[in-house]
C-alpha cells in the first residue's frame, strides 16, 4: 500500500506541552498542584510579575526538558539563555513571556511513527522552554462582555514547546504523532495529559500551490484530527476555483467543527525579543550522560521486549505499550498466569471496556484479571461470561470470585449439556427436519435453545458441534 | 528607515496611542537614533565572543522545592478591579 498524497499535503505541528509533573513552576516556587484550588492562590511576586521580582530556573525543569530532547532523538544545545517575548495581553502580568529564541534547549530529532503507508520519520526541529500564561474568564457572552476574570495559578507553569519539521502528511498521521509524542511523555513522568490544558496544539498546514496557514489552540488529538481535515477541505475548495489561499492565522471552533480566521499575516504580532536579563545562560550539555542513565525504557522498546520476552503478537503489545499503565498491570498479570492468554484479554477486551467507559487501568485489580484468566484457562467459565465479569467488575465493583458465584457462571458440567442437547432435540423435531433439509439458521435456533436451558454456561461452540454431531 | 506607517504600527504593537499628527515627528526622531546606532555596525567584532549576559554567571539554578505563595487577599491587596478572587479588566476578545 502506498500513499500518493496527491494534494500535496504538508503538516507541521507545535505542540505546548505543560511540564506539569514538576512539583514547582518553571521560575518562582509556587506549588503547580492549582487545578482544584480557588483562583489567584499559587501566586507569588515572581509569577505576578511584580516590580523586583527575581527569577531562578528550575533545575528539574530543565533536566525534564533535556530528557524529551533525548527520548525524541534531539541534540542538547552547548549554550542556551532565555528571551523576553512581548506582547500586551493581560494573561501575561509582565507584558512579556519568558522562553527562548535562537538557541532552543534541544533540537535535530527525529520519532517514527505508523504512517499511511509504513513507517514514517516526523523530524522533530527544536523543543524550547518557556512559562504558560495565566488564564482568562471572559464574562457575559462575546459581544455583549461585561469584563473579563484573571487567575494567575497558571502563570509561570513551565512549558516545552516542541516543534516538528512539516513533514505529516495527513491528519491521521497529525493525530498518530499526537498520540505517539503523549506516550513518550508518560512514559518519561513529565507530564501528566489528564490535567486540563496539559496539551496543546497548533498546526500549520499548506496544500500543493497555497500558502501555509496555522491553526491556533487545538486541545484534543481528535480536535486536531477534526481541524486538519476541515482546513483541507476549505484549502481544496479555494484552491479549486482558482482563489489564493492566504497566509494567516486561524482558529479552531470545537463545537462546530470549522477553522475561522483570527488575523492575516499582516496584522501579526511583532513579538521585538531580546535577552532575559534577569535570568544568566544555561550550559547544561554535560549533564546528558547522567539524564540519559536515567531515561525509563520507551514505548518503542518496551513493545519489543514484551514481544520477546511473552512471546505476544506484535498488535498485542502495541495496544498494551501505548498505555504505560496498562503495560505494567499487563506485565503484573502475566508474571502470574499464561501470558499470551492475558494479552488477549487485556489488549482486546479489557482496554476497549474501560474506553467504552472513559475509566484507566485503575479501576481494575491485578489479582481480578488474574483469577479470571485462570477459570478461562482451567475451562471453568465461557469467554461470554469472562466478558460479562469484567463488565460488571467496572459497572459495580467486587470481586471476580463472587461475581462469578453471584451470577452463577460458572461452566456447567458436560453431562448437563448433553441432557440440556437430548431436551432440546427431542422438543424439536422440525427445527432438526428444517436443518437437515438445509437450513442453515435451524442450527443456531437449536443452540440457543441450549443455551436458554443451561442459561448461558454453556460453551456455544461445542453446544453446535454436539448438535450437529448428533443429527447429521 | 523608520516611516510614519512603522510609527503609527508600533505604537499599536506597544498599546501607547499617539497623536497621528506626531508621527513624521517621531519617524525622524527615530531615524536619528538608528542612525547614531549604525556607527556601530562599523566596528569589526568577527572576532569577539557575543555576550550572553553581563556577568559571567552561568547554570543559576534552584531546586524543584515548594515555597509559600501569596494568599488570595495577599495576591489581590494592590488591584482595584476585582471579582470573586479574581482580577478584573475591561472585556478582552
Ligand atoms: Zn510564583
Amino acid at each position: 500500500m502506498s500513499y500518493s498524497n496527491t494534494d500535496g499535503i504538508m503538516i507541521g505541528l507545535e505542540i505546548h506541552v505543560q511540564l506539569n509533573r514538576l512539583k514547582t513552576k518553571m521560575f518562582c516556587g509556587c506549588s503547580t498542584q492549582y487545578h482544584s484550588s480557588p483562583p489567584n492562590t499559587h501566586v507569588c511576586p515572581v509569577c505576578l510579575g511584580l516590580p523586583g521580582a527575581l527569577p531562578v530556573i528550575n533545575q528539574k525543569a530543565v533536566e525534564s526538558a533535556m530528557k524529551v530532547g533525548l527520548a525524541l532523538n534531539c541534540e542538547i544545545v552547548e549554550q542556551t539563555q532565555f528571551h523576553r517575548k512581548n506582547y500586551y495581553y493581560p494573561d501575561l502580568p509582565k507584558g512579556y513571556q519568558v522562553s527562548q529564541f535562537d538557541y532552543p534547549i534541544v533540537s535535530n530529532g527525529k520519532v517514527a511513527i505508523e504512517g499511511e503507508d509504513g513507517e514514517l520519520v516526523i523530524r522533530i526541529r527544536r523543543a524550547h522552554m518557556e512559562e504558560d500564561p495565566g488564564k482568562l474568564i471572559h464574562m457575559g457572552s462575546i459581544d455583549k462582555s461585561k469584563g473579563t476574570l484573571i487567575d494567575y495559578n497558571r502563570s509561570g507553569m513551565a512549558l516545552l514547546e516542541i516543534v516538528t519539521e512539516p513533514d505529516i502528511r495527513s491528519p491521521k498521521e497529525a493525530r498518530r504523532f499526537l498520540d505517539k509524542l503523549r506516550n513518550i511523555l508518560e512514559y518519561l513522568d513529565v507530564f501528566d495529559s489528564d490535567l486540563e490544558g496539559a496539551m496543546r496544539v497548533d498546526a500549520n498546514i499548506s496544500l500543493q500551490g497555497g500558502d501555509r496557514t496555522e491553526i491556533k489552540n487545538i486541545s484534543s488529538h481528535k480536535g486536531a484530527e477534526r481541524a486538519l481535515l476541515y482546513e483541507i477541505m476549505r484549502q481544496k475548495n479555494l484552491l479549486r476555483r482558482g482563489e489564493i489561499v492566504t497566509m494567516e492565522t486561524r482558529h479552531f471552533d470545537e463545537a462546530r467543527g470549522v477553522t475561522t480566521s483570527m488575523r492575516s499575516k499582516e496584522e501579526e504580532h511583532d513579538y521585538r525579543y531580546f535577552p532575559e536579563p534577569d535570568l544568566v545562560p544555561l550550559r547544561v550539555k554535560d549533564r546528558t550522560e547522567k539524564l540519559l542513565q536515567e531515561l525509563p525504557e520507551l514505548p518503542d522498546a518496551k513493545k519489543e521486549r514484551l514481544i520477546s520476552q511473552y512471546s505476544i503478537s506484535d498488535m498485542h503489545a502495541k495496544a498494551l505499550v501505548s498505555n504505560l499503565k496498562i503495560a505494567n498491570f499487563y506485565e503484573e498479570v502475566a508474571s502470574e498466569v499464561n501470558p499470551k492468554v492475558a494479552a488477549t484479554w487485556i489488549a482486546d477486551v479489557l482496554k476497549g471496556e474501560l474506553n467504552y467507559r472513559d475509566l484507566t487501568i485503575d479501576a481494575c485489580k491485578v489479582e481480578d484479571i488474574v483469577q479470571l484468566v485462570t477459570m478461562i484457562m482451567e475451562n471453568k467459565i465461557t469467554d461470554r461470561s469472562a466478558v460479562e465479569v469484567i463488565r460488571t467488575l467496572l459497572d459495580s465493583g467486587g470481586n471476580c470470585m463472587e461475581i462469578v458465584e453471584k451470577k452463577g457462571l460458572v461452566k456447567v458440567e458436560d453431562n448437563v449439556v448433553e441432557q440440556a442437547v437430548d431436551d432440546v432435540l427431542g422438543e424439536n423435531k422440525n427445527a432438526i427436519n428444517d436443518y437437515l433439509n438445509g437450513k442453515e439458521q435451524s442450527l443456531n435456533f437449536l443452540v440457543g435453545q441450549v443455551m436458554k436451558k443451561t442459561r448461558g454456561r454453556a460453551d456455544p461452540m461445542i453446544v453446535r458441534d454436539i448438535i450437529a454431531n448428533r443429527i447429521k | 528607515m523608520i516611516t510614519e506607517e512603522d510609527v503609527e504600527r508600533i505604537s499599536w504593537l506597544a498599546r501607547i496611542e499617539i497623536d497621528s499628527s506626531k508621527s513624521k515627528e517621531y519617524a525622524e526622531q527615530l531615524n536619528s537614533i538608528l542612525d547614531y546606532f549604525q556607527q556601530l555596525e562599523e566596528l569589526d567584532t568577527s572576532d569577539i565572543e557575543p555576550t550572553y549576559h553581563v556577568d559571567d554567571l552561568v547554570n543559576v539554578l534552584r531546586s524543584d522545592d515548594i515555597k509559600p505563595s501569596f494568599t488570595q487577599e495577599e495576591a489581590l491587596e494592590n488591584c482595584e478591579n476585582k471579582k470573586d478572587g479574581y482580577f478584573k479588566v475591561p472585556g478582552i476578545m
